[in-house]
């Protein structure tokens, strides 16, 4: 079998539309927007605060909470129950893990910063896009970072090696298929998150992920830009 | 804030009957929603969206359709909020909302009947704040009712929904009951608290309205007790300004 | 050779690459890896000579020795009270820094301050856990009474104070409200009820327009426009 065309003829190593902008939700320390075609993600961020219970706390340095959340009407099916699922609690647990290793939180001892993922409409990629909007939040909340974080999902669909697969691709049933979340530090090039479904060969897998990491590089660049012109807008603001 | 009522302004320099600007309304906000509105109040933003579902009716009313409504007071748009089962808060925003769409009976229940005593419109409403610098109340219910007014049915398979096919049906609203929540602080009444106000509030009352002057819905808040002829002026209050957003909800299509 | 490759003033972002070539010092909030410098947090590039570091934009306050803060007292205890200092770390004022006067030990603090007042207080101590100790003794550290407060990044501090505190001094004559500015970033106004208001503005224009040339200036005619009076200016801080 083979897998010849993907919807709106997109290449195979191109993501779909993305749209990143920073300082959306005022009350948060920091905050950020970000899509992959249909699906989109806030996340807000609030710290570093104080920490309770007590027993909590890390008298060392600050604690990363993250919180993944598909609002009541994002998929396309049925309504989502409120309240977490163990499906999101270990995305919650692997957008931490993703977010931490640029993070710098030996400022902060015994304090939380709080990270919270909110996904309106959803269409395949969810917690890439989340991890994508929570790293731009991190920055707009002025925490010390070494670097940003990107991530995007690769994978296999039959005989093709495919970037940000759209939910026909999770789905297609014409032949094998594998759906790998990574999330990536850009400058380095090294990897913080990854996962994989599906059945796929070390080979395949070892090129699905040059492609992550090169679609990283470009999605780092529309963050680049987001976190920039949140501040020029308001240079523009004062003419 | 005392003193600058008293001269009828408040700290952001609005007058006590002034809602913040500016109220917009965007409908279709998100697509897999089967009807959604995202709507602003000034800062505060809230995002409404309409699933449509199927199920069995209640036994005591077998010919009607149901309505759900859910508030989420999401952690995101406010640092107070917390994460967890909804709190007292978030669910006296979803029946305030539910009890004004209910009891004015802008959804006729009998049209979402499907078949008599076996399967009914199951229409889900759920709300969640994106970012709350006061007056969820009334910023959710008319985001509910923007909401409704974007919902189209989608297709029937059978006894199942299919979600992929939309119908060119729109949900039909018979009224449209517009809350405004009035508030009081030592001896005025104002509409629209902010944050900073919302902290302060001696008493609150919604009132919900219909466009011919009728009541359809009343929720008194705060610790503070009413007089009946403070509650006749509130009243007046809610039916005055929920003209005002009547007239939105009815222009921006 | 070495190349900037950032302006000075420009906004960086976390990760970016603003040097590369070694003769280069990697001043605060910027770190060296092997032949380039990066940044480390959301900033403005400011570049003096072979040095370059980071102005940061955003953040919350961390509590610093010396500096002067606006505090909520929010707890009582026997050995003074707890203070919220609008970041993630409370501040205990002790019975023995209240004030000029001597205050008894198992006296009744509330004749002192109540739970909700507003302070001007000196931050005297803060130790590596974030233990913070501030004091009300000394010149300008008094409860606050009337006006309103509000809060501003508390990156923006130094712009709203302006040189030798020039900013304050022309908000001040302008509309003859009495202005604290905290470090912590609660500003705290006084005044007629509608100039506090266009205090408040004219602060948070400033917040937005920090980093432009000419503020002083543009604050004065903003000031004459609001207030409808000539506003007497002294030396513009130029910048």
């Amino acid at each position: 079998m083979v897998y010849k065309t993907r919807l709106e003829n997109r290449g195979f190593d191109q993501a779909r539309p993305m749209e990143a902008k920073v300082g959306v939700i005022k009350r948060a320390d920091g905050s950020a927007f970000f899509r992959f075609g249909h699906t989109w993600a806030y996340a807000a961020v609030y710290g570093p605060r104080n920490l309770y219970p007590k027993f909590l706390q890390d008298p060392s340095k600050g604690i990363l909470r993250c919180n993944y959340n598909m609002m009541p009407f994002s998929s396309v099916g049925e309504r989502v129950r409120p309240g977490g699922s163990r499906r999101s609690k270990e995305i919650s647990m692997v957008t931490q893990k993703a977010l931490l290793p640029v993070l710098d939180l030996d400022e902060f001892p015994n304090s939380v910063i709080d990270v919270f993922i909110e996904l309106p409409e959803t269409e395949a990629g969810s917690r890439c896009a989340g991890i994508t909007a929570a790293a731009m939040a991190l920055a707009d909340a002025g925490l010390r970072m070494k670097d940003l974080v990107a991530a995007v999902s690769v994978g296999r669909v039959d005989d093709k090696i495919v970037v940000d697969l759209d939910y026909s691709e999770e789905s297609y049933e014409g032949g094998p298929v594998a759906d790998i979340p990574v999330a990536v530090m850009p400058n380095s090039g090294k990897i913080t998150l990854l996962q994989m479904d599906g059945i796929i060969s070390p080979e395949q897998l070892s090129k699905a992920i040059g492609m992550a990491k090169a679609t990283c590089v470009k999605i780092a660049e529309v963050q680049r830009a987001a976190l920039k012109e949140k501040y020029k807008a308001s240079e523009n603001n004062g003419q | 804030m005392i003193s600058l009522f008293e001269k009828g302004i408040r700290l952001d320099g609005r007058k006590l009957l002034e809602y913040r600007g500016p109220i917009s309304i965007q409908r279709g906000f998100t697509k897999t929603a089967e009807g959604s509105a995202k709507v602003t109040l000034g800062e505060t933003e809230v995002i409404v969206g309409v699933k449509m579902e199927v199920g069995a009716p209640y036994p005591d009313s077998p010919g009607d359709g149901t309505i759900m409504v859910g508030a989420e007071l999401l952690p995101l748009s406010n640092p107070q909020f917390e994460l967890g089962p909804p709190g007292i808060q978030a669910i006296e925003l979803a029946r305030i909302v539910d009890r004004g769409i209910r009891e004015s009976k802008a959804l006729d229940f009998k049209k979402l009947c499907i078949r008599e005593g076996e399967l009914v419109w199951i229409v889900s409403i759920d709300v969640c704040s994106l970012n709350d610098a006061g007056n969820l109340f009334d910023a959710s219910s008319f985001g509910a009712l923007a909401a409704l007014q974007d919902t189209v049915l989608p297709k029937l398979d059978g006894d199942k929904v299919n979600y992929k096919d939309k119908t060119k049906n729109h949900l039909v609203l018979e009224a449209l009951p517009i809350s405004v929540t009035v508030c009081k602080i030592g001896n005025h009444l104002f509409v629209d608290p902010s944050t900073e106000e919302e902290e302060f509030i001696d008493a609150r009352l919604t009132v919900a309205s219909l466009e011919n002057g009728d009541l359809c819905a009343l929720q008194k808040g705060g610790e503070t007790p009413l007089t009946a002829e403070e509650i006749q002026a509130m009243i007046t209050i809610g039916i005055e300004q929920g003209k005002m957003l009547r007239k939105l909800l009815l222009e921006k299509r | 050779m070495t190349q900037f490759l950032v302006e000075n003033k420009a906004v960086v972002v976390p990760g970016e690459r603003l040097v590369e070539g070694m003769d280069v010092v990697a001043g605060p909030n910027t770190y060296r890896d092997g032949d380039a410098i990066y940044s480390e947090r959301l900033g403005l590039a400011a570049i003096d000579g072979r040095t370059i570091k980071l102005i940061p934009l955003s953040g919350r306050y961390v509590p610093k020795t010396h500096d002067v803060i606006i505090g909520k007292v929010f707890n009582i205890t026997m050995n003074g009270w707890q203070i919220e200092t609008n970041s993630a770390y409370s501040a205990v004022l002790n019975l023995k820094e209240g004030g000029s006067d001597y205050i008894p030990r198992g006296d009744d603090l509330t004749k002192y301050y109540r739970v909700g007042d507003y302070l001007v207080c000196g931050v005297v101590n803060v130790t590596s856990q974030k233990l913070v100790d501030v004091t009300m003794k000394g010149q300008n550290l008094f409860k606050l009474r009337g006006g309103r407060i509000f809060s501003v990044s508390c990156n923006k501090v130094p712009r709203i104070i302006g040189k030798q505190g020039s900013m304050v001094s022309l908000l001040k004559e302008a509309t003859g409200c009495k202005v604290i500015v905290g470090q912590n970033g609660l500003v705290w106004v006084s005044g007629d009820p509608a100039m506090e208001l266009i205090v408040q503005k004219a602060i948070s224009k400033i917040e937005r327009e920090s980093h432009l040339s000419g503020l002083t200036e543009k604050m004065s005619a903003y000031l004459e426009k609001e207030t409808g009076k000539k506003v007497f200016q002294g030396e513009t801080d130029g910048v």
